[in-house]
């Protein structure tokens, strides 16, 4: 079946069987390898991705359900060629990550999290990336990671102090 | 492993999804996919064609009327979570939302698909059955409605008819008294399948006398069930805490309760008692600081 999938602000247009998923499709079909098969049935977290700014596993959906809908993967999220977004530079700095198998699902959930509340407590962090393991850190870095990200986007976004 | 090959179909509108449902033996309705997908990947489930229903707009909605709240079937768990009607006027409903798996699936999954693949763990479905919600479906034009206490058949069955498209579920607003809500929910991991569940609404009128109560266990046995002895119990009664612990052991004690590798019979029967009583007690608690007008 061909379907025309918008990935990271472009439109794709794919051949696939409908029982192609879309995980297998962003990897297979257009060379996003970013998004990691880990146990395919929806438990580990390692496939997701954003979808219409959602974090979504891209393992329980087939590629043929996602036309039309805005796709951003791990490729997508740094501002430019050879740059990290904030999120992605916080996970370097606290060591937010050991073998990275997990880490651009956790990035990208994070990245759902923050867009929709820009001050999370650790308990709502801890909640949002739930749904994602990670084999290797214990998640306290990870959990670490994304408070500094949110920290330093609330700082990018607050206006300069009056006299500054 | 990859998902048995299947035809894809994406009908316009939900007597087009019947249609096709009723030509092929084979075929199942997707809609968020996050029971069905897992399942076909494990090749647990070959449909041979996947009709996908969530796209179809006059399936999502969330609506008050006649004193129900109506929730479309392909609307998204995500979106009743959120939702401000669902809030004010179905706490039990939006106290369990959080507890549906992750926000990644809640993101995609339904409240027809929780319903219809019909999890002994499920939430929702225990939702369903403890407040007497009611099912509609479409079958060759036709609607028909099953109450929750009758749609819930074993794990992954119910009574809805073979070429049937669930099409909504209404929940019956309470407004007579103080309304409060209780849920607890043990699992082995955050967002993982319950090992035992419990909800509890209850109404207290001005004089601290339960009005009206409902309590109801999941994972407990095939389907969420009642525990109408309890309900019998204290309704009308002012709530006596020493009372209340033996009235729900008995209503559990003759309980066939599921045994499996998490959790053995013993063991659910005991937290199922525990949980219920929390669940209630919260309950209790909670309508004492609502308003009669809250709900």
């Amino acid at each position: 079946m061909r379907v025309e999938l918008t990935v990271n602000g472009a439109i794709h247009g794919v051949d696939v069987e409908p029982r192609t998923t879309l995980l297998d499709a962003l990897r297979d079909n257009l060379g996003l390898t970013g998004a990691h098969a880990g146990c395919e049935h929806g438990v580990c977290g390692a496939c997701t991705v954003l979808c219409d700014g959602a974090a979504v596993r891209s393992c329980l959906m087939f590629a043929v359900q996602a036309d039309g809908i805005a796709i951003t993967t791990i490729e997508g999220v740094t501002p430019g060629p050879g740059e990290l977004s904030i999120l992605q530079d916080a996970f370097c700095e606290t060591h937010g990550m050991q073998c990275g198998y997990c880490t651009p699902a956790m990035i990208l959930a994070a990245h759902a999290l923050l867009t929709n509340n820009p001050a999370p407590s650790r308990g709502d962090i801890v909640d949002a990336i739930s749904g994602n393991i990670c084999r290797c850190t214990g998640y306290a870095q990870i959990v670490d990671a994304i408070a500094l990200a949110a920290e330093r986007i609330r700082g990018v976004n607050r206006p300069p102090e009056a006299g500054a | 492993m990859k998902a048995a090959p299947f035809e894809y179909s994406r009908p316009a509108d939900i007597d087009e999804a019947c249609a096709l449902l009723g030509g092929d033996e084979g075929a199942r309705i997707i809609a968020g996919g996050q029971t069905l997908v897992p399942m076909m990947a494990m090749r647990l489930s070959r449909p041979t064609r996947l009709i996908d229903v969530s796209r179809i707009s006059a399936l999502s909605y969330i609506r008050e009327e006649d004193g129900h709240l109506a929730i479309g079937a392909a609307t998204r768990q995500c979106v009743v979570e959120n939702d401000p009607i669902v809030a004010t006027r179905m706490p039990l409903l939006a106290a369990v939302m959080p507890w549906i798996g992750h926000a990644a699936t809640r993101a995609r999954g339904t409240v027809g698909g929780s319903l219809a693949n019909a999890d002994p763990a499920a939430e929702l479905a225990l939702v369903a059955v403890t407040l007497d919600a009611t099912l509609t479906y479409r079958e060759a034009g036709r609607n028909g409605d099953i109450p929750a206490s009758e749609f819930f058949i074993g794990p992954t069955i119910t009574a809805l008819p073979m070429a049937a498209c669930l099409m909504e579920v209404r929940f019956p607003i309470w407004r007579d008294g103080h309304i409060g809500v209780g849920f607890h929910e043990v699992s082995a991991r955050r967002s993982d399948f319950a090992f035992v569940s419990a909800a509890a609404q209850v109404t207290v009128d001005e004089d601290g006398i339960c009005r009206r109560i409902a309590i109801g266990v999941g994972a407990v046995t095939d389907v969420p069930i009642r525990l109408e002895r309890v309900e019998q119990e204290l309704s009308g009664n002012r709530p006596d805490a020493a009372r209340l612990r033996p009235a729900i052991e008995g209503a559990l004690a003759d309980v066939d309760v599921t045994a499996d590798l998490h959790a053995s019979a013993p063991y659910r029967r005991r937290v199922a008692a525990t949980l219920a009583l929390r669940a209630i007690t919260d309950a209790l608690a909670s309508a004492k600081q609502r308003g009669p007008d809250a709900c």
